[in-house]
């Protein structure tokens, strides 16, 4: 039987391993990772702090109880250089693999702004366990903290640093947190309910330098400001890696493309997670994510399955002012309309038929994300 | 009555509040909870709970 190949140990390359084992225990299957293949939640790093945890409390479970539990080999510390489809193979720094089915779990990179001066080569972002390991160290007994993008991640990482006792700068040109996700008085609760924890934030700014300064960094603004900090995160964005499929000839758009069932442009290679571009959508969220890998591990199993997602509302992990998102598919245009009591602000986004298209909820609002995500249409719907 | 919490995204299942707005009535015990049933925040099944210890 020829081996199924999962390159990528996150929560999408495990996770489509488990829905196959769940259908299909014998076809071999081998999983490969730069990493050490510790499989962790991507989405706790954000929340560490708070809930008292370091990065070895964030591992679930080790290289070996992966494989043993999935009856799988899983290469760890092993970057994978090049994909030879016709050959059916794949090349990684010491060896070949042959593959009878391939899966493309490749994750995203943060993307990286450069600012001038010598401290620009200091500034870290956190994008895995190993990362973040790093990054605890950094501000270990230090004091100030300043975020590059407020974000999502920006967000979540400045309430669970400030919950820590960090003090913490975050700066976005955008005029708001989480940007354009959130229509203006969401924006502004969300802002007033983080700024009243403690965040400082610098909004319709960039960074345009960061130097050393002793043990320190001082962070320059375009708006003339310096801030003096101990540490400089960077959360401004992802992009999908698509380097080794286009190398190998995949179809490539923002991410690499594949259709509802997960087939990138070559038979028997797929893809899933915050690697892929699904019928055109990159959503680097674990539910979409889970609804690809349910439908693959189908797939591989024998049973070629579609992804449907359903509107899926993204939670910002911000305890200081809960809040959920459900953007509108591109393209879609409508009106917002705002709703703001003491302790919540409620948005709805509406066409001219007065279809929810999507929404913004902070606060107690929050309460009514199910309801309003069952009025919306699915963002992949069956054909 | 327990809590179960998701180790993927940290949502919480309060078997005291079940799920009203999911079907899943107040006093609805984990075990009681269908098998195929999904966290309402992240789309993980029920293998990826843990309970809460009690303090």
């Amino acid at each position: 039987m020829d081996p199924i190949v999962i390159i990528g140990t996150g929560l999408a390359g495990y996770g489509v391993a488990r829905e196959l084992r769940k259908l299909d225990r014998e076809t071999p299957l081998h999983l490969i990772t730069g990493d050490d293949a510790v499989s962790y939640s991507k989405p706790m790093l954000s929340n560490a702090l708070a809930s008292g945890k370091t990065a070895d409390h964030l591992a679930l479970a080790s290289a070996e109880d992966m494989g043993r539990t999935l009856h799988a080999v899983v290469h760890s510390h092993t970057r994978v250089t090049a994909l030879d489809i016709p050959g059916r193979r794949l090349r990684t720094e010491r060896d070949e693999m042959p593959f009878g089915h391939l899966v493309l779990a490749l994750g995203a990179d943060p993307i990286r702004l450069s600012p001038e001066g010598d401290g620009a080569e200091h500034v870290r972002s956190v994008n895995d366990r190993g990362d973040y390991a790093r990054f605890r160290e950094a501000i270990a007994g230090k004091r100030h903290v300043t975020i590059l993008g407020a974000g999502l991640i920006g967000c979540e990482f400045a309430n669970d640093l400030r919950r820590a006792g960090y003090a913490v700068a975050v700066v976005d040109p955008a005029p708001q947190p989480l940007g354009r996700l959130l229509p203006p008085q969401a924006g502004a609760f969300l802002r007033q309910r983080l700024e009243r924890s403690g965040v400082r934030f610098h909004f319709q700014c960039t960074a345009q330098r960061i130097d050393r300064d002793g043990a320190r960094l001082a962070v320059t603004l375009s708006d003339g400001e310096t801030l003096s900090t101990d540490c400089v995160l960077s959360a401004v964005g992802l992009r999908p890696r698509t380097n080794l499929a286009a190398a190998a000839g995949l179809g490539v758009g923002r991410g690499v493309r594949v259709d509802r069932c997960l087939r990138t442009s070559a038979e028997g290679v797929y893809a899933l997670g915050d690697c892929a571009e699904v019928e055109g959508l990159v959503l680097p969220f674990v539910m979409p994510l889970m609804a690809a890998a349910r439908a693959l591990g189908a797939t591989l199993a024998g049973r070629p399955t579609p992804a449907l997602y359903p509107a899926m509302p993204v939670v910002v992990k911000t305890p200081d002012c809960p809040t959920v998102v459900c953007p509108p598919l591109a393209g879609s245009s409508g009106a917002w309309q705002e709703t703001e009591g003491e302790e919540g602000v409620t948005s709805l986004l509406r066409d001219p038929a007065g279809r929810l298209l999507g929404f913004a909820l902070c606060g107690d609002a929050t309460a009514e994300k199910r309801r309003l995500a069952r009025e919306i249409a699915p963002w992949l719907a069956a054909n | 009555m327990k809590r179960w919490v998701c180790i993927v995204c940290g949502f919480e299942y309060d078997e005291a509040a079940g799920l009203p707005d999911e079907g899943i009535d107040p006093g609805t015990r984990w075990e009681d909870i269908p098998e195929d049933w999904m966290c309402p925040e992240c789309g993980v099944g029920k293998a990826d709970f843990e309970m809460v210890e009690a303090a």
